[in-house]
């Protein structure tokens, strides 16, 4: 298993490099103009980041506020006892639940966990983990069969809610192999 | 949904800083958490504004497009009853290729785009089709190769090195992902096999959807490739 590891830490290092270097380079060769492109597609990225503040500020208050209530601590401690025999920090399980409920909200009790433990310790790189790996179902759910009128849903959120379960598992599993 | 979760967070703050008598703190924390938001969506500017500009780079240069080439036969293993050459298997290409390099503003026009064009071979149109159920499920487990927003906020807290989860997302994303397939391959064969339940207060529309969903020159072509995967 431990060469596995190593592909997972070698993409870490690699695949952005890999990516800047090669995407222009390809573009140069299908004749794009490469910087002024870059300059066009740039200036979408200020919008795409400032529209996520309302929301971010929204969920951070409350999370942030659930923190120094004492909220969280108390149910973490109510989780920990199901969890602790597995070596599963017990701070990430509500990550688990909000994940597919909200976007926003998950973004934002991520942030809470990287800003309490740090970026760099076992739970901040769950966390990470868990964010970046699957998307909002609930979310995705309304938006894609809201748009058509689609109003029974047959299976589709119990897959995407079971994927989720999967992601979030494998994303604590992995993190805990890679980052020993 | 989320008015609920939000409303929970702050209510239950509410009552656990009176028992645990933080009163004070939480109004701090409401202020700090405000600012942490801002803070981080500034954070975000920089990485969203260089990683849009290299990925319009890639679009323009047709690699949407070339990825979507490569998914293709993924594609036609995922959507049997599609019939080949329809509309809607180009924007399902377009919107995983989208998925594929992070770019959730493009993806989601193009995800609308195909679930329309399924729409239109859909017979029940309140009822999701199992074509419709298999783009739901790759969106909601989404493969990402770069998440660009966790390596912003990593960033903003100064990690030491703020892009080593891209390898661990990746595997998990590629789990999930595989999760979603198995689990909508595993609805779709059970719906085929089982005859459809009567305890709906609609019935006939039950019928309408056990039967094959692609126009009827398709049909067999689908049929046959859909038992082939079992």
């Amino acid at each position: 298993m431990r060469p596995l590891y190593e592909w997972i830490t070698t993409i870490s290092a690699w695949l952005i490099p890999f990516m800047i270097v090669f995407i222009p380079l390809y573009a140069a060769f299908k004749k794009v103009p490469v910087y002024e492109t870059f300059i066009e597609g740039a200036k979408d990225g200020f919008g795409t980041a400032i529209n996520i503040i309302p929301h971010l500020v929204g969920m951070m208050v409350a999370i942030s506020m659930f923190r120094a209530s004492g909220a969280m601590d108390m149910m973490a401690s109510l989780i920990r006892p199901l969890f602790d025999g597995l070596g599963i920090p017990s701070e990430v399980l509500p990550l688990g639940l909000l994940r597919p409920l909200t976007g926003a909200g998950s973004l934002a009790f991520t942030t809470e966990l990287i800003k309490t433990y740090g970026p760099d310790s076992m739970i901040g790189r769950i966390a990470s983990t868990i964010q970046g790996s699957t998307d909002t179902t609930l979310y995705v759910l309304t938006v894609y069969f809201g748009a058509v009128g689609i109003r029974r849903s047959k299976y589709a959120l119990k897959v995407g809610l079971f994927s989720d379960l999967v992601g979030f598992f494998a994303a604590i599993v992995i993190c805990l192999l890679v980052f020993e | 949904m989320v008015n609920y979760i939000w409303l929970f967070f702050i209510a239950v703050s509410f009552i656990a800083a009176i028992a645990n008598g933080r009163m004070e703190a939480l109004t701090e924390a409401a202020f700090e958490g405000a600012k942490s938001g801002v803070t981080v969506s500034f954070g975000l500017i920089s990485v969203m504004v260089f990683w849009l500009g290299l990925m319009r780079i890639g679009e323009d240069a047709g690699l949407l497009r070339k990825i979507a080439v490569l998914l293709q036969p993924a594609i036609r293993f995922l959507f049997p009853e599609v019939p080949k050459g329809h509309p809607a298997l180009g924007y399902i290409m377009s919107n995983m290729s989208a998925n594929i390099l992070g770019l959730g503003n493009a993806a989601t026009p193009m995800g609308i785009k195909a679930m329309q064009e399924l729409q239109k071979l859909n017979p029940d149109k309140e009822t999701a089709s199992a074509a419709m159920c298999t783009l739901l499920a790759l969106n909601t487990s989404s493969i990402t190769l770069v998440p660009t927003t966790l390596i912003a906020i990593r960033m903003t807290y100064s990690s030491a090195h703020p892009a080593e989860i891209v390898g661990t997302t990746l595997a998990a994303t590629l789990i999930a992902t595989a999760a979603a397939i198995l689990a909508d391959r595993w609805y779709r064969t059970r719906d085929k096999h089982k005859p459809p339940k009567w305890t709906d207060t609609h019935p006939s529309k039950h019928w309408a959807d056990a039967k094959p969903q692609a126009p009827p020159g398709s049909a067999a072509g689908g049929q046959g490739k859909g038992e082939a995967v079992v």
